[in-house]
């Protein structure tokens, strides 16, 4: 009773700073539970196969019935057209799962923010640690998979060292997001909605054929959605196609990264602090 | 006592419809509008880029293939993490257990539930397809007929597996060791001839391109790559060796 | 309507039940007594028909639990010590789902379920979610589940373990009424009192074996005095071996405890006025009839909850 007391007060004394510190102690909480079994470890390394596994089946298999690809006058095997694209893709999902699926099991079931809470980690330091651990998740995925991309002739040294942090900031957009919608979550079945959301983006963000392909109003609504963003941006620096229209994408994400966190912190000091 | 008005895995079946009533709307979702927007992507997006395959456009030889890859994830999908919590923390099957009911109607109960929704979600599909223009044949009637096989083939193996596990963490390395490999490398979106000689083999083994290949011959009218019986003799013996295998591990983990 | 004799039951190298011999009959409250450990819950598996003896007879109905545990299930009303309610389905479905489990018609399993509800006191929760009951509501719809196939038996793995005072006072009461109907009962617990107010009979369990068998008056009589004085003595905790060893020879029986010391007497205020005579100052002094309890530390030399 004391010791909940105490640890009350001090919290209320820190609430309006943030401490590295204690942001570290929620990351280290996530590399805790790494070693604490192989299979955590297993499935974080192999999620990593899945968007290598969909760069082989649909841009080498599909890319043989395809063959070469014409985008804005330059031409490039299909390929190297959808792998840029599954680098973006691979960099939201290992956020998304991380953030969405994993936190808000930690808020209902497994409580364990309400152990942290009685500490004087804050709410908002909660949400910094998850999305940091999420992004270097996202980081190393997509890491692995440039050298893979490399190896295979689909991007050079100098493509994949300049997409590299793009890939970082896609994490890192995805994830605030992620937590934000964490937040918002009732119950498993909503699970159901925000893969359909995941995937549709997935299948139509320009990731398997040029959004002007699309018809007109698509297209419009398709530079809405965020993976669109994403995968443009990546694609630009993978190929090294500089332009103007990639500051425009990298804002986009960067305007996710402060929404998101903003309301998730919100979120969290109401759902966590009744 | 008024026994015997109803067969032990019909009650099951029940258990599971009425959960579902609850639940369906989301489930909408996963089981028809994805493989609907897959088609419309791959099948219409890409395919615009693909002159064609095996004489017929993309999106026809497409379509059969998603046909059965739904199927094939829905019913690997529903008997993973809700067999597992039924055992493990809704505890479902103990109370089941404390009834008539024996670990084989339980597993019966799940099949005959799963062949529900797989059917439901073919035959909407189909007709969404169908509006597409991507049907050719009148033998597609039979793609029910071959979807639910392939899901008795491909639930009852997993659901043996969720009995046998203690951590959901085994099901997210199904997934991607399993599932989606098999989803992408069965023949759903290319012809599992343009695999490395090496690889094929293991396309041949799994269920999935044995349905692509029954249901693709189905809705285009033309021959499957091996005789009919020999395909419907790989799912039958998967479907078999799997259901009894599930039997067996649902009676160990509620006897002990 | 359960008959056991020598039955033993084995995990690998541990035995949980170590041969033990039990008849229950009908109409009877019959209680398993025995701390955590004790092979209670191993038994109790056994007689619904989960888990095979590994060795010895049991009959239940007058059927082999192996070969006929699918008859015998049907007549067995199971409530096990951790609720498995479904938490997706309603408070009514609950029961009609159930009922379906041993083949009711669906008519048959609602008009049940009602009267089910009413006795258990949950008719005007009957819409709601399971999730959102209290712990004491979520085990009077166990119980209500349990009863769905009106079964000859009903058994009850620690009914009342973790509720609160109120929950189990009203939990008694509604289990005393299915006794008052002839139901025959059978509970296991590590609560004296539980096993006080509800049993016509039982064994206190120890160890896997059977260390008592009888009425809880008959074994309060056999294994107990009238009344236990318990006294505290302000250095007992270091002392109260010390203060037996000078309460020799009052009553029949000096048990120093870690934190008091207990008197057997059947005259408990005797007994206290010979403590005093004798010059010693306890802090705190305790006359009680005596209880299970009383018969579960002499039998065991040790506490059953601590």
């Amino acid at each position: 009773m004391l010791t909940t007391l105490a640890a009350r007060r001090s919290g209320r004394i820190t609430r309006a700073g943030i401490s590295p510190a204690r942001v570290g102690a929620v990351i280290g909480r996530n590399v805790g539970a790494l070693r604490s079994g192989p299979s955590y470890w297993v499935v974080l390394v192999s999620g990593f196969f899945e968007p290598l596994l969909y760069l082989l089946s649909i841009g080498v298999g599909v890319g043989a019935l395809v063959g070469d690809l014409t985008v804005g006058g330059r031409t490039m095997s299909y390929a190297a057209f959808v792998a840029p694209a599954m680098l973006a893709v691979s960099a939201m999902s290992g956020a998304l799962a991380e953030t969405t699926f994993n936190v808000f099991f930690k808020i209902k079931y497994a409580k364990t923010y309400e152990a942290v809470l009685a500490t004087p980690v804050r709410p908002m330091e909660i949400a910094f640690g998850e999305l940091a651990w999420a992004t270097v998740r996202g980081s190393l995925y997509t890491g692995i998979f440039l050298g893979v991309m490399v190896a295979l002739g689909l991007a050079s040294v100098g493509g994949a060292l300049a997409a590299f942090p793009a890939t970082v900031l896609v994490s890192l957009a995805f994830g605030a997001v992620g937590l934000a919608i964490s937040t918002l979550m009732r119950g498993w079945q909503d699970f159901d909605l925000l893969t359909t959301g995941q995937f549709a983006l997935f299948l139509f963000s320009g990731t398997f054929s040029p959004v002007h392909n699309y018809p007109a109003w698509m297209e419009v609504l398709i530079q809405v959605t965020p993976l669109y963003h994403a995968v443009e941006l990546v694609r630009g620096l993978c190929l090294g196609t500089y332009e103007l229209g990639l500051v425009g994408h990298a804002a986009y994400l960067i305007a996710m990264v402060t929404a998101g966190l903003w309301f998730a912190a919100r979120r969290m000091e109401r759902l966590l602090c009744r | 006592m008024a026994m015997g008005t109803v067969h032990p895995s019909i009650a099951v079946l029940e258990r599971h419809l009425t959960l579902y009533r609850r639940l369906w709307r989301a489930s909408v979702f996963s089981s028809f509008v994805l493989p609907v927007l897959f088609v419309v992507s791959i099948g219409i997006g890409v395919g615009g880029y693909i002159g064609s395959v095996q004489g017929v456009d993309y999106l026809s030889w497409i379509v059969p293939g998603v046909v059965a890859s739904t199927a094939f994830q829905m019913a690997v999908g529903e008997s993973t993490y809700s067999v597992l919590g039924d055992f493990k923390w809704v505890r479902a099957y103990h109370a089941m257990r404390a009834t008539p009911v024996r670990p084989n109607d339980i597993v019966t109960g799940h099949l005959l539930y799963l062949l529900f929704r797989v059917t439901t979600a073919v035959l909407a599909f189909l007709i969404v397809v169908l509006l597409f223009g991507a049907l050719h044949s009148p033998w597609t009637v039979a793609v029910p007929l071959v979807c639910a096989l392939l899901t008795v083939a491909a639930a009852a193996p997993v659901m043996a597996f969720a009995a046998s596990i203690e951590s959901d963490s085994h099901f997210a390395l199904l997934f991607r060791f399993v599932v989606i490999p098999s989803s992408l490398f069965s023949g759903v979106f290319f012809p599992v001839e343009q695999l490395p000689a090496l690889v094929r083999p293991v396309a041949y083994v799994s269920p999935l391109w044995h349905a692509v290949e029954l249901c693709r011959s189905a809705t285009l009218g033309v021959a499957p790559p091996w005789p009919v019986a020999a395909h419907v003799g790989c799912l039958l013996l998967w479907a078999v060796a799997g259901t009894v295998l599930a039997a067996y591990r649902f009676r160990r983990r509620l006897e002990d | 309507m359960i008959f056991a004799r020598d039955l033993v039951k084995r995990f690998g190298d541990f035995t949980a039940v170590k041969g033990i011999d039990v008849e229950v009959a009908p109409g009877e409250a019959f209680g398993f007594l025995g701390p955590n450990g004790a092979g209670k819950s191993s038994t109790m598996r056994m007689i619904s028909c989960v888990s095979a003896p590994t060795s010895g007879e049991l009959r239940i109905l007058g059927m082999d639990p192996v070969r006929d545990g699918t008859k015998i299930r049907a007549r067995l009303g199971v409530c096990p010590q951790l609720d498995n309610l479904d938490p997706d389905l309603s408070v009514r479905e609950n029961l009609t789902t159930y009922a379906r489990y041993f083949g009711l018609s669906r008519a048959e399993g609602r008009r049940r379920a009602d009267e089910l509800l009413e006795f258990v006191q949950l008719s005007d929760r009957a819409g709601s979610m399971v999730e959102p009951l209290s712990g004491g509501m979520k085990r009077r719809l166990t119980i209500a589940r349990a009863m769905i196939n009106e079964p000859d038996i009903v058994l009850l793995d620690e009914p009342t373990t973790g509720l609160d005072p109120q929950a189990r006072h009203l939990l008694w009461e509604r289990l005393f009424r299915l006794k008052q109907r002839g139901t025959t009962l059978v509970l296991t617990t590590h609560y004296m009192d539980e096993a006080e107010q509800l049993c016509d009979r039982l064994v206190v369990m120890d160890g896997g074996k059977i260390v008592a068998e009888g009425s809880p008056r008959s074994l309060i009589e056999t294994y107990s005095t009238a009344e236990v004085v318990e006294l505290r003595f302000p250095d007992g905790l270091d002392f109260n071996a010390d203060y037996a060893a000078k309460l020799g020879g009052i009553g029949e029986r000096v048990d120093p405890l870690p934190d008091r010391v207990l008197l057997y007497a059947d005259d408990g205020d005797a007994a206290v006025a010979e403590v005093q005579r004798r010059g010693l100052v306890p802090s705190s002094v305790l006359v009680r009839r005596s209880t299970l309890e009383d018969v579960f530390l002499h039998l065991t030399g040790r506490t059953l909850v601590d």
